[in-house]
């Protein structure tokens, strides 16, 4: 059956327990490096990191959603990631909405894939199998594959800078036509072959993620 | 949409009492409170008490580094595969409350790597009044407090106060230092909990944990007194191997 905007609203919510909460999203590195310090730099950081790093997860969430094999997506998004401790979050939280979607919405395809990588899939991959058990759409997928990109690092740096919240979640209203672009691209790509899916990432994010990892004090886990 | 039946399946997500192969888990103990009142030296304390005859694993919470595992670490109150630090992304009561998946994950790893366990102690972050663990990631929960973070805290009451299993009132060695009234403390939290045990408790000298441990095995004799079947002792015996490093 065909799940509508209810279900999607449920499975983007930044409540959804998936772990989520724990992760800014590389906003902690570029807090501490001073490239966010207001309303402004974050959105500019969020646009960034959704053009490139978030067009890569919509589209492997939309692929997923759509039924391509979600091990094929797995390798592509190990493929789409340099960063080793990029890799390791991704596949933390993968494990983590794993664990929320059997429960919220179970199927035999969460089943198949927690059995194939009890240690966690990538995120985004996981994202998209839970749309299709929840009766999603590829581009819903891709919508909260998209959402989630920007929504984490904006709650991350309120927490982080003190910044007015009302203005944080402005700058995730003004990125919503962007969010919708991002999305219907990663949908279109979806429907082609895993190998010429996206590939778009952010160098930056890349380095700032591994220092962070080896950070010995910090407030978030990535 | 695929929903097959109004109640989730605990297996695939939570706290179910039983492992994939149908033994018993490890009982999962909760220890939160507020910052400073004795958290880590609880844990570090209990782990002293009980890891001769227990095959134990601790799970720390730490709001911005990794201290609390470190001092359990450092301490070597375990040896370290058996002590994991969850990350909260600022939020402790979060990642113990409203979004359990890092911990239930630790907890699970634990039972994976180093287990058979007997009991896993997860310490949550120090936080506010009103933190509590979910019955999702815990059978029983403790609330530290101590006597220098004001005798009125049992007067206050909140969810930790008035609902842990156990309320431990810490560091009463230091009640005539600061003028905390401990009668009065009894009396507030006997108003607030009922029934609801309190154990005032000093690490600094005799008993110290002792009446805590007792608690806890009490509680891990109700646990495993519900099995169905208990553990056959050559397994439990190669459980404990691993504690005398």
């Amino acid at each position: 059956m065909r799940a509508g905007a209810a279900t999607l609203l449920v499975l983007a919510d930044g409540r959804f327990p998936a772990g989520g909460h724990a992760h800014s999203s590389g906003a902690e590195a570029a807090v501490k490096a001073g490239r966010i310090r207001d309303a402004a730099s974050l959105h500019r950081f969020c646009a960034g990191r959704l053009h490139t790093a978030g067009l890569t997860a919509a589209a492997l969430a939309a692929a997923a959603a759509a039924g391509t094999d979600p091990l094929a997506l797995d390798e592509a998004a190990d493929a789409r990631t340099s960063s080793p401790a990029l890799r390791r979050t991704a596949r933390r939280l993968g494990r983590q909405m794993m664990r929320a979607a059997r429960a919220t919405w179970p199927g035999p395809g969460l089943d198949a894939l927690a059995a194939a990588r009890p240690k966690g899939a990538h995120q985004p991959v996981v994202l998209g199998l839970a749309a299709r058990s929840a009766g999603l759409t590829p581009l819903d997928a891709a919508h909260a594959a998209a959402y989630e990109n920007v929504s984490g690092p904006a709650t991350a740096v309120v927490r982080l800078l003190g910044l007015d919240p009302f203005d944080a979640t402005a700058v995730l209203a003004r990125l919503a036509p962007d969010m919708e672009e991002v999305a219907r691209r990663a949908e279109e790509a979806a429907r082609g072959p895993v190998e010429d899916l996206p590939a778009a990432s952010a160098p930056l994010l890349e380095i700032t993620a591994e220092q962070h990892a080896a950070w010995p004090v910090r407030l978030f886990a990535s | 949409m695929h929903l097959d039946h109004s109640t989730t399946y605990p297996e695939r997500h939570s706290a179910s009492a039983v492992r994939a192969d149908g033994s018993r888990r490890a009982l999962r103990v909760g220890l939160g409170g507020p910052v400073g009142s004795g958290k880590t030296a609880t844990v570090a304390a209990l782990c002293r008490a009980l890891r001769d005859r227990l095959s134990l694993a601790v799970v720390t919470n730490d709001i911005y580094t990794r201290e609390d595992a470190a001092f359990l670490l450092r301490e070597a109150v375990l040896p370290p595969e058996r002590i994991t630090a969850v990350e909260t992304g600022a939020c402790p009561h979060t990642a113990i409350r409203d979004d359990i998946s890092a911990n239930l994950e630790a907890v699970e790893d634990l039972e994976d790597e180093v287990g058979p366990l007997d009991l896993v102690l997860v310490e949550s972050g120090g936080d506010n009044l009103t933190a509590t663990f979910s019955k999702g990631l815990v059978d029983e929960q403790i609330f530290v407090i101590d006597v220098a973070g004001g005798d009125d805290i049992p007067r206050k009451g909140g969810p930790g106060v008035s609902t842990a299993d156990l309320l431990i009132v810490n560091k009463t060695d230091l009640a005539p230092f600061v003028g905390s009234d401990l009668e009065g403390m009894a009396r507030d939290a006997r108003q607030q909990r009922g029934e609801l045990p309190v154990s005032f408790q000093s690490l600094r000298g005799e008993p110290g944990v002792e009446p805590v441990a007792d608690w806890v095995r009490a509680r891990l004799a109700d646990w495993t007194g519900a099995a169905d079947a208990p553990r056959p002792e050559p397994e439990r015996a190669a459980a404990h191997a691993g504690h005398q490093a």
